[in-house]
């Protein structure tokens, strides 16, 4: 189906950026490159940078090399291109013309088609088809790094507005003993505390309620309906009653993990049909033979399902009650006190830490789920 | 749990058919909250009370007394429901619409930043899906991003994306919305690489025999399977695209909206007021997801998909 469809497009992307990146390299040997009127031929590294893109684009263009050989070059003079482009910008930051963002576009071009050719490589062996499918989102997401530093530097964007990656790298390798007492006193003690006893109690509760049918009926429209409230909103509340500490950022964390897992329990105990449960009942297994045996592991699928969405709920739900009260330490406050305070690169530092913290988390729980239920149809793969 | 479903028809007792659908067991389970939120409400502000009595140094005070008095102070630690109510009243009906003090004016400014943001971020959801759905390049690089993008806690930055776009010129509605965005076009995306996917290869095989291109392809099977999925993660989208704007409002100064009511109740210990802008909230979120629910069931129904 792919196939008869890509011909039937009349035209293919990896040609048209080929193009693209000779447009944009003839676009760069013309105009200038940084402002007060320096031309690609003044800044040596530039053409260097200009002739291998072109080198790149025209090879392409002519069905020279159209192998993985071929494919591993385009990366490498990408990789050089882009290297080449961040380290001369360092030194005209703020002047950067029509020339310099042509080259950046045709570098960006290229890492594109790079990506496209990464991408219909066929694989003998399936760890290297993992590898590919691995290698692809972290390229792109270093060519978002990597547009992201050159516009910044190259504009002139101010600092305030939005730093560039390596000054919040330098930030954080600079500040990491207030960033990880930070990372303590938020996600080690509110994050984790929190969400421990909010899906476990969630858990416990969810398993009583599927013994009395009647707070089932109950309980879950209600669950159903306060998952979709603005749970968030209680985080002043809990500040006023439990401190300015931690322990009232555990109780709002608590809060709003407690009905997702809640909902998802109770729905995943709901999950095996009534023929295995006649079986099991055919064993004359009892009740908690039968949870244990059939309907909790068939309830896996769900229950993971909400400790995902809890774990980013949960870091959410810490940080933003930081904002409402807290001591002098915390994720949260010391994001709302560098924001007065215009030091955005140590919010940015802050906030690399929380994404890390945060999928680092969510990665946790996806392997614990893999390793749990291993049987289910989605990780047969 | 069986036996419940086989009981409850042969008995003869009048309760039993109501307390077997799910309003009977709803209504209930919502006294017992009240009830619970009562009883807290008293237990919970009668060390102040008692107090308050000791410096009015009055010894002999009757428990109905204690208990009166608990639920009508003016900074309880937890008001009761019926204050709650009184205020949200107050603030809604009593007050011009145009006050900075009604309920309604700040509700107001919220769902604006809400809806705007929801259409932003299902627009964005909708057009990544399409991409996704039709570049195998788009799926393998973009959508892991867009699954990680919901571990960065954007809601933590939403207060710096505020005060920086406010330093930069742009303030109003637009900053907020963009968190609003942010929130809400993730489900709208998985939903629909989902729902888009959702047609069988034999249907798909069948526009082919009719030699139908891509454009074909997407507007006569694709989009009409992915309504159902649309709009489920519409109502997700909308709760999420809600709480953006709640906390999006929270550093703006509490000048106004929902979120700046609640950091102001908070600031002034008006405790009563925190509850009433978070009912109000639930409300509006409420309201909304069975704004989406009933366009659902017509959108459904006048596409024959209706179950």
């Amino acid at each position: 189906m792919t196939t008869v469809a890509a011909s039937k497009r009349g035209f293919d992307i990896p040609a048209l950026l080929a193009w693209f990146i000779v447009a944009m390299v003839m676009v760069g040997l013309f105009m200038p490159i940084f402002s007060p009127d320096i031309g690609v031929m003044d800044v040596p590294r530039l053409s260097i940078c200009l002739v291998i893109l072109a080198i790149a684009g025209v090879r392409y263009e002519l069905g020279f090399m159209r192998n993985w050989i071929g494919d591993l070059i385009l990366g490498l003079v990408t990789a050089i291109a882009a290297w080449l482009l961040i380290s001369t910008v360092s030194d005209h930051a703020g002047e950067a013309a029509l020339g310099f963002w042509a080259l950046m576009a045709a570098t960006w071009a290229a890492s594109w088609l790079f990506v496209e050719r990464l991408a219909i490589w066929k694989s003998s062996s399936p760890l290297a088809a993992r590898l590919i499918n691995l290698a692809i989102p972290t390229l792109f997401g270093f060519t978002l790094l990597v547009l992201w530093q050159l516009i910044v530097v190259g504009a002139g964007v101010p600092k305030v507005l939005l730093p560039a990656p390596s000054e919040i790298w330098i930030r954080l390798t600079t500040s990491v003993p207030i960033l990880w007492a930070d990372f303590q006193q938020t996600f080690l003690k509110a994050v984790l505390a929190g969400y421990f006893i909010g899906c476990g109690s969630a858990f416990v509760v969810a398993i009583l309620v599927d013994r009395v049918p009647f707070l089932r009926r109950g309980l879950l429209p209600i669950g159903n309906l306060v998952s979709a409230l603005p749970i968030i909103g209680v985080a002043p509340i809990m500040v006023m009653w439990f401190g300015f500490d931690w322990p009232s950022k555990a109780a709002v964390v608590i809060i709003m993990t407690f009905f997702p897992m809640l909902v998802n329990t109770v729905s995943g105990l709901a999950a095996s049909d009534a023929m295995q449960r006649d079986l099991m009942r055919t064993y004359a297994s009892s009740y908690w033979q039968t949870l244990f045996k059939l309907r909790l592991p068939m309830a896996m699928p769900f229950i993971f399902n909400a400790l995902k969405i809890n774990s980013t709920l949960a870091l959410i739900g810490a940080i933003v009650a930081e904002f409402f009260g807290t001591p002098i330490v915390g994720m949260g406050f010391r994001i709302s006190t560098e924001v007065g305070r215009l030091n955005v690169d140590m919010v940015w530092a802050e906030i690399a830490v929380a994404a890390l913290a945060g999928s680092l988390f969510y990665g946790v729980v996806a392997m614990l789920e893999r390793a749990v239920t291993f049987w289910h149809p989605s990780m047969r793969t | 749990m069986t036996d419940a479903t086989h009981s409850s028809p042969r008995s003869i007792n009048p309760f039993a058919g109501l307390m077997s659908g799910t309003v009977g067991p709803v209504i209930v389970v919502v006294l017992v909250i009240l009830a619970i939120w009562y009883i807290s409400a008293v237990a919970l502000n009668t060390p102040f009370q008692k107090g308050l009595y000791e410096r009015a140094s009055r010894t002999d005070v009757p428990v109905s007394q204690l208990i009166t008095d608990t639920l009508a102070q003016e900074r309880p630690v937890l008001p009761a429901p019926h204050q709650v109510i009184v205020e949200i009243w107050k603030t809604t009906v009593q007050k011009k619409i145009t006050s900075k003090r009604s309920l309604v004016f700040h509700t107001g400014i919220t769902l604006s930043s809400t809806l705007l943001g929801f259409l932003l971020g299902t627009t964005l959801g909708i057009l990544l899906s399409i991409g996704i759905v039709h570049s195998r390049v788009l799926d393998k690089s973009l959508m892991p991003w867009v699954i990680s993008s919901q571990t960065i806690p954007i809601l933590a930055i939403a207060p710096m994306i505020i005060v920086v776009l406010n330093a930069v010129g742009i303030s109003g509605l637009l900053p907020k919305a963009m968190i609003s965005t942010y929130l809400s076009f993730f489900p709208v995306t998985v939903g629909m690489v989902k729902g888009l996917r959702s047609p069988e290869v034999i249907h798909m095989d069948l526009m082919h025999t009719y030699s139908a291109s891509r454009i074909q392809a997407f507007w006569k099977l694709r989009l009409p399977y992915a309504v159902p999925y649309l709009f489920t993660s519409m109502k997700i989208g909308m709760a999420a695209s809600l709480v953006g704007a709640i906390v999006g409002e929270l550093p703006t100064g509490a000048v106004a909206g929902l979120g700046a009511r609640l950091l102001a109740g908070s600031y002034y210990g008006q405790t009563v007021q925190i509850w009433s802008a978070l009912l109000m909230a639930a409300f509006l979120a409420g309201s909304l997801v069975a704004l989406i629910g009933v366009l659902e069931k017509i959108t459904l129904k006048r596409m024959g998909m209706a179950r």
